[in-house]
């Protein structure tokens, strides 16, 4: 008998970090993402792990570091605000190669903006989470079952690039009940015995900084981590629908990449030649298999980018198709969420523009 | 009560807050998944105030679900007259309306003749048909009875297990109540048949 439960996706966000085998969770209340502290605090002590609610999302951030160095899974979530007082201990935890999981259920931003359901934060999280040059690798689910094995994948894929996981998700996916496997994963442990902090009894001191005065150290140091960003590229994860005769290829991530979908399917089974591809990685950006869906099929003539915010990911598409097609954005910014009929309108838009080129005056 | 391979339904549930419109729809939610059905069940999600109206998708499908959220629901489960005016007219060309008779004058439905006309529409009057059982509260499992009895799309015993994992921790009391009133849906449209 499976173990098929009705639940949201920031439950699916916790038992997932659970299954992942999460031993430590700090964090700071806020709406939309309340019940992942909630399952944690019931459940990480039944576990011999720790649960701290902190005063304070800047002092949250600081304990998952210090979790992180001793050699523990640890983990933090919160929304869009609540995210940015936590950017500095972002970046050093980038700069110090310590691994964690950091969930943001994002809101409609900019400031304190409202509970509403954005992908606002793709920038951010995508191209800058914290200050100097530094890089989550960051996922985004879009369905409980997508939120509840990627957040447990989540906790190996940090602890092998010893680098910090980003789980973003907006507050549709986060309050959406669905029909969710809570099927065993088989999560890696890796070992943290070669760098983390246990004690110097009978080993060399260790010593994990992040301040390099000398000059050369620092750009070695930034060396270093470009390489490891570049080694993530093997974590690129997508998914498409595709059959070589696209016109027209529609390209979200996250609830809209499901919103989408519908319109696609829907129009797929009418006969129109349209296809989908949803990036699960935003960082690293799934750009080779886009760009080579452009290369195989040349009666494909436009991308449209469909966000629910004022046009973020559509930057990331233009790199990656480079010319090879028209990128169209389309966006939506928060409590503006479209139907599956607004899509379809869209995408018919962009198939009439490829069948009857207006002639020039 | 097998359904084709390709069964979905689509349920938008309005009405007060408080009237128990997200229990509901998380109840026929539930009871499609313990039933086998992929769901899903998406509330209303933004800033409400006490008295404002309240809602929330619920889809059950064989198949995988694409977008929970949903424009032209093919079934509207409205237990208010705010609810009626918001979404009757976005309902399926032949959808199915399960309206509260005691909140939404039958004069009002009468009027929108024209815009209702091809679609099945089941006046029940839920909160009397509640209060007839002595709990009045439960006007929202009277509707899942009528709805339950018009779609059947599982054994009734999967409502009857998803009360039983939702009315957990020191709402076991409430069991028998919510049964009694879910029979009393079923039963009311019964009898309407018969008429």
């Amino acid at each position: 008998m499976t173990n098929r439960v009705l639940i949201k996706g920031v439950e699916a966000v916790a038992l997932g970090a659970l299954e992942g085998g999460c031993d430590c969770y700090f964090g700071y209340p806020i709406t939309p993402q309340n019940e992942i502290p909630e399952i944690m605090s019931v459940e990480l002590p039944k576990r011999g792990g720790a649960f701290v609610q902190a005063e304070s999302e800047t002092s949250a951030i600081n304990m998952v570091l210090g979790a992180s160095a001793v050699g523990k899974r640890a983990m933090t979530s919160s929304s869009s605000p609540g995210i940015s007082l936590m950017s500095e201990g972002f970046s050093y935890l980038i700069a110090l190669e310590l691994p964690c999981v950091i969930v943001n259920v994002m809101r409609g931003g900019p400031g304190l903006g409202g509970i509403e359901a954005s992908q606002g934060d793709y920038f951010q999280a995508v191209k800058a989470p914290g200050h100097g040059d530094g890089r989550f690798l960051v996922l985004a689910p879009a369905s409980c079952q997508e939120a509840y094995e990627l957040t447990a994948k989540a906790f190996e894929l940090a602890d092998r690039y010893r680098n910090p996981v980003m789980i973003l998700m907006d507050a549709i996916l986060g309050q959406m009940k669905e029909s969710t496997v809570l099927k065993k994963l088989n999560i890696k442990s890796i070992t943290k015995d070669d760098w983390a902090l246990t004690g110097a009894k009978g080993r060399e001191a260790r010593i994990i900084k992040s301040l390099f005065l000398d000059s050369a150290e620092l750009a070695e140091r930034n060396l270093k981590l470009k390489k490891k960003y570049e080694q993530m590229e093997k974590e690129v994860r997508f998914e498409s629908i595709l059959d070589g005769n696209e016109e027209v290829l529609v390209c979200a991530f996250g609830s809209m990449g499901r919103i989408a979908k519908e319109s696609v399917l829907k129009l797929r089974e009418k006969g129109y030649r349209v296809g989908y591809f949803r990036p699960i990685t935003l960082f690293p950006f799934p750009k080779k298999a886009l760009s080579s869906i452009f290369e195989k099929n040349n009666s494909l003539k436009q991308i449209l980018v469909l966000e629910l915010n004022c046009g973020q990911m559509v930057e990331d598409v233009m790199i990656s198709v480079c010319g090879k097609a028209e990128v169209i954005s389309k966006f939506y910014p928060p409590s503006v969420l479209p139907f599956p009929e607004d899509i379809e309108r869209e995408i018919k838009k962009c198939l009439r523009k490829v069948y009857f080129v207006s002639p020039k005056v | 009560m097998k359904k084709a391979k390709n069964y979905k339904i689509e349920i938008i549930f309005s009405g007060f807050g408080g009237q128990g419109i997200l229990f509901a729809g998380n109840l026929f939610a539930l009871a499609g998944v313990l039933a086998g059905y992929h769901a899903t069940f998406l509330p209303v999600y933004g800033p409400e105030m006490r008295g404002g109206t309240c809602n929330c998708t619920t889809i059950i499908s064989q198949t995988e679900i694409a977008s929970p959220v949903v424009k032209e629901p093919d079934v509207l489960v409205l237990l208010n007259l705010p609810s009626y005016l918001k979404f009757m007219p976005r309902l399926k060309k032949k959808g199915l309306a399960i309206l509260n008779l005691d909140l939404i004058p039958e004069e009002v439905i009468l009027k929108d003749d024209k815009l209702n006309q091809g679609k099945r529409i089941l006046k029940i009057p839920m909160n009397s048909l509640s209060e007839n059982i002595g709990y009045p509260q439960l006007a929202n499992i009277v509707a899942i009875g009528a709805l339950w009895a018009t779609l059947k799309p599982f054994d009734k015993k999967y409502i009857e297990e998803a009360l039983k994992k939702m009315l957990k921790g020191g709402k076991e009391g409430l069991l028998a109540p919510n049964l009694e009133a879910f029979k009393a849906g079923i039963e009311f449209l019964a009898k309407e048949k018969t008429k």
